[in-house]
């Protein structure tokens, strides 16, 4: 059986793959990144509040670039920005549905000018050459070994909080109305929902770059609210794309190396694509059964 | 700052924002935020798409903007329409981070696609610039009562025969073609700055549409000249200022309109 497994192993991946260091960092962090931003996903997609997710995301970036500035690390740098956004959205009044739109662009159109203008220091006053594409893409096989701890711990209170204020969480996400007759508080558990959103794509963005943060966010989670009855079941799918999409878009990044001549082709690459491909023959099974959750199955 | 070389880029910038600002007003009329931004941003690594292929950068933008428009317009069918978006979008860059470690292209080059480059425009870019601002402005104006209709009212459009999704795909292509003129000036990343903040400060502000409509490219064109002319003075990018003026502008717009409801109640208080 072990023989079998190997064998099937070897043949998948290129061999070396799992002693190196950089390959065995990126499968820990990315991996842990993709499951919680599938859990925080489920939540965003039902609140229909996948724009926001985005915005916190693309405003992480200035984070990231002001971080290649000063030499600190990355992730740090990921989570003060979006943590920072997801307070401009509260105070810009995201919570009224009217002109919440509007507000989102805003902040994220500012939190874009600012990345703009540590990029522009990072190009002339560093040397730090590519880091617009390291922040808006990723560099999963440059997160250095000692990100890790780091990271765990941030996903780990994610996941806590999450787990924490799950039914309210839940219930507040699928029917405000109920929530509110049954003294859910509604602003509080969208404030919670916010801060955990920030923790859940600064961890993205470290992984799979900050533009494409969203993907590890909503794909997965889109996906399992089609495929799964109960709310159980489309975190358990969610988290189960996410991680099997990044495990394999890593694998695939690491085969890529001779492929075509220069470059291994980019981890974020493999992974957006095994996300999509995945939501899209989901989408296309034949006589598939009404959504169970509500959410993705009306206009936005 | 006004030397020759300089003329191309006021022309072109003059030219963009006006359509920014009118397209805009579409765009925020109709709640449209991630769309206004899913589509410059998904639309620029067509431009490395293009570069793989030996083609004209425009015409990869072209192709991947109406790609995008052609996936939110597919997915948004049966689903959420902001999942169907960023699903679009995510697709489209991640066809992008291909594209751009294949091309080999420098930094220099795709960081100025994202944060925009508003040196070395040429005579040709300016002719191009000028023919799809006419385009664009004609096409506003030839559907800038069935598309605000069916924005405000969908069951008074529909009433008139305006069939909604038709509109939803016009907008979406409105869009498409404001994005590829805005992009190279003032960036992918940042064409949405012109297309969100002045037209919502302009309605904060006006209350007729037509009103909001000429505000709202107003806002705009003192925008992008006043972000070209500080980028000038100080080498920093030119959206960093295009972000944070739009945001500015959008605060004072939400402040003045704050101020003129609570002048109001004052009066009505002091009526009574």
């Amino acid at each position: 059986m072990t023989a079998a497994v190997d064998a099937v192993m070897r043949a998948l991946f290129a061999p070396g793959l799992l002693a190196s260091g950089p390959v065995r960092t990126a499968a820990a962090v990315g991996g842990g990144a993709a499951v919680v931003c599938a859990i925080v996903g489920v939540f965003t997609v039902l609140r229909g509040e996948a724009f926001a997710g985005h915005a916190l995301a693309d405003v992480s970036s200035a984070g990231g670039s002001l971080s290649f500035l000063l030499g600190a690390s990355p992730l740090l740098g990921f989570l003060g920005m979006s943590a920072l956004a997801a307070a401009g959205l509260e105070a810009a009044g995201v919570r009224r549905a009217q002109g919440r739109d509007l507000a989102t662009g805003v902040v994220l159109g500012a939190g874009l000018g600012l990345a703009a203008l540590f990029l522009y220091f990072d190009a002339t006053r560093t040397s730090a050459g590519g880091a617009a594409v390291a922040v808006m893409f990723g560099s999963m096989f440059a997160i250095p070994a000692s990100t890790a701890p780091v990271a765990a711990a941030v996903g780990l209170v994610a996941l806590g909080a999450t787990a924490w204020l799950y039914r309210p969480l839940l219930l507040s996400s699928v029917s405000p109305d109920l929530a509110a007759a049954r003294g859910v508080r509604l602003g509080a558990t969208s404030l919670a929902h916010a801060v955990v959103l920030a923790l859940a794509v600064a961890l993205a963005a470290v992984t799979v770059g900050a533009i494409l943060a969203t993907a590890l966010l909503v794909g997965p989670a889109a996906t399992g609210i089609r495929l799964a009855r109960r709310p159980a079941g489309a975190f358990a799918a969610a988290a189960g794309i996410g991680l099997g999409a990044t495990w394999a878009g890593i694998g695939l990044a690491y085969d890529s190396a001779g492929w075509t001549p220069a470059h291994p082709w980019p981890v974020s690459f493999f992974v957006v694509a095994l996300i999509m491909a995945v939501h899209l023959a989901v989408r296309g099974r034949a006589g598939r059964p009404a959504p169970a959750l509500p959410g993705d199955g009306g206009e936005g | 700052m006004f030397a020759g070389f300089m003329l191309h880029t006021w022309l072109v910038a003059t030219v963009v924002a006006l359509v920014a600002g009118v397209v805009g007003l579409f765009v925020v009329v109709r709640g449209s935020a991630f769309a206004a931004h899913a589509l410059p941003l998904g639309a620029f690594p067509g431009a490395a798409a293009a570069t793989l292929l030996r083609l004209p950068p425009g015409v990869g933008l072209a192709a991947f903007a109406l790609l995008g428009v052609a996936g939110i317009a597919r997915l948004g069918r049966r689903g959420a329409r902001d999942v169907a978006t960023a699903l679009t979008l995510v697709t489209l860059l991640g066809l992008g981070a291909l594209c751009l470690s294949l091309t080999s292209e420098y930094s220099a080059a795709i960081y100025a696609l994202l944060f925009g480059q508003v040196l070395g425009i040429s005579a040709r870019d300016v002719v191009v610039t000028f023919a799809l601002g006419a385009v664009a402005l004609a096409a506003a104006a030839l559907l800038y009562r069935p598309l605000l209709l069916s924005s405000v009212s969908p069951d008074l459009a529909a009433a008139q025969g305006i069939a909604q999704g038709r509109m939803d795909l016009w907008f979406l292509g409105l869009l498409a073609l404001a994005t590829v003129m805005t992009l190279p000036v003032v960036g992918a990343l940042l064409v949405f700055s012109l297309l969100v903040g002045p037209p919502a400060a302009a309605r904060a502000v006006a209350g007729r549409p037509l009103a909001a409509t000429f505000l709202s490219a107003g806002i705009a064109l003192a925008i992008a000249w006043a972000a070209i002319a500080l980028a000038y003075v100080s080498n920093w990018p030119v959206g960093f200022f295009v972000g944070t003026l739009g945001a500015a502008a959008y605060a004072a717009g939400r402040g003045a309109a704050a101020w003129r409801s609570r002048r109001a109640r004052q009066a009505v208080a002091g009526a009574a």
